[in-house]
């Protein structure tokens, strides 16, 4: 009797311990320092790749849409660009307009990048922050003070991937739902008539 | 002499009653992106001017001078401007506590109008004193001057009223930029529009896909600009952090923390 008192209250508390592992020590799987650092290392030396490469400008822009796809949490990116106008649209209406924002982002950015060529991203640093971390690098270009670029990485897509940006300060999703809402709004709020203009914006 | 500092007086005056004057948000005047803009009206009615000239006259001037402008000459003229605004930088310094970085302006002066022939050539970054850079917007924000509301100054474009004074403030009581009896003294207000042409056009892809090719360049230049000084003056930059995991429509103001897209993915 006494046993299997002891036994069940042994039971109780072993599970509550492998409960308590599993809600306050996430295992490997969770996203680390180091893991969000690789992966930042990793798309630096592929944006570096790309650069280098020589290719025709519209070359690199696939290259940078396939990088960006790859790196980044392209959907909440999206759903936060478009802001609260995105509440009421269809699962399929949200694919789309992800697909286009993910092509929108890559022709945009990518021209950018073209600026990079002879120049190098070096990775600085990393911080905890809520959702993961900040990772902090430099960007060095020819003839231009070096100034401070800054990756977010989470995993709370399921994988780690970057789902902000700045550059010296300047936030990449603030400032593009501060452009798609501007669109949105010229659009009389049509999200299907956005989808189809950003798909030649950019 | 008398009437050039009777004009840096009342400048001075004329700069300590706008900061008086400076607007003060209330609770919900603050937009979720962080921008207070109460003269919206009239800053997009400066836009439109601005913008006017911009495609006019700087942009095509830009670009023909950068075009023909060999680059080692375009670093030349910025170095000659940006030497010329070293004592003012240190004086700003000076007023802000930044004894080492007074110290760097001066330093940096004195190598480069020396060996760096007048300021045309950079020698002081190349023996270690490594550029800063300030101004007297940064000073009052040192000071505790609240930033004020976004203005948009008619040829200077994205401010706010703390920094439109220091602008004002910069310029007025520089030697090398407002020297009213001397007109070559005006150097250096020459050589900064100089170098404003030249960036103008080096950036110009840059500068061009802000004002031409986005859907409401105001708002895009606005954001652009304070969310650029507000980093500059205040560092990281960090508390402004969207989560857009937790918060995915807005942390910043709080508009609406209700919705999370994962419970949708989820869903789905």
């Amino acid at each position: 009797m006494q046993s299997s008192t002891l036994y069940r209250r042994s039971f109780v508390a072993s599970a509550f311990a492998a409960a308590s592992c599993v809600a306050f020590v996430p295992p490997a799987l969770a996203l680390s320092e180091a893991g969000a650092k690789a992966l930042v290392d990793s798309l630096v030396a592929d944006i570096n790749r790309v650069i280098a490469s020589g290719k025709s400008e519209a070359a690199m822009i696939r290259d940078f849409e396939k990088i960006f796809a790859r790196y980044a949490d392209v959907p909440i990116m999206a759903r936060y660009a478009l802001g609260a106008d995105g509440r009421g649209a269809s699962a399929t209406h949200l694919r789309a307009f992800t697909d286009a924002f993910q092509g929108y982002i890559a022709r945009k950015y990518g021209r950018r990048f073209r600026e990079f060529i002879g120049g190098r991203i070096e990775v600085t640093g990393a911080r905890q922050i809520r959702a993961g971390y900040e990772i902090r690098c430099t960007a060095y270009l020819r003839r231009q003070s070096p100034f401070e670029v800054t990756f977010l990485v989470s995993d709370k897509s399921g994988k780690d991937l970057f789902f902000n940006m700045f550059i010296e300060g300047v936030n990449m999703l603030l400032t593009e739902r501060t452009e798609i809402g501007a669109m949105l709004d010229q659009r009389g709020g049509d999200i299907n008539r956005l989808t189809r203009d950003l798909r030649a914006t950019g | 002499m008398l009437v050039l500092s009777s004009i840096r007086t009342s400048a001075l005056l004329l700069a300590l009653t706008a900061l008086g004057a400076c607007a003060t948000p209330g609770p919900g005047d603050v937009s979720p992106t962080g921008v207070f803009d109460p003269y919206e009206d009239k800053n997009r009615r400066i836009h439109q001017f601005n913008l006017g000239v911009d495609r006019v006259l700087f942009r095509p001037t830009a670009r023909g001078f950068t075009q023909f402008t060999p680059d080692a000459l375009e670093d030349m003229f910025i170095n000659f401007s940006e030497n010329l605004s070293e004592p003012s930088d240190m004086v700003n310094f000076l007023f802000q506590g930044q004894i080492p970085d007074a110290g760097r302006s001066f330093g940096r002066f004195i190598v480069n109008s020396t060996f760096g022939l007048f300021g045309l050539l950079d020698p002081a970054t190349e023996v270690g004193i490594q550029p800063t850079d300030t101004d007297f917007g940064e000073t009052l924000f040192v000071w505790g001057v609240q930033e004020g509301a976004y203005v948009e100054l008619p040829l200077l474009g994205p401010s706010t009223q703390r920094d439109a004074v220091g602008v004002l403030m910069d310029f007025f009581t520089n030697p090398f930029t407002f020297a009213f009896t001397l007109p070559f003294d005006n150097v250096g207000f020459y050589v900064e529009a100089l170098e404003r042409v030249t960036e103008r056009g080096r950036f110009s892809a840059t500068i061009d896909s802000i004002l031409y090719e986005s859907a409401d360049s105001y708002a895009q230049s606005r954001l652009i600009y304070l969310q650029a000084r507000r980093f500059e003056l205040g560092g990281s930059g960090a508390e402004g952090y969207i989560d857009p995991y937790t918060d995915p429509y807005d942390e910043l103001a709080g508009v609406d923390n209700s919705f999370d897209p994962f419970e949708e993915f989820d869903a789905e």
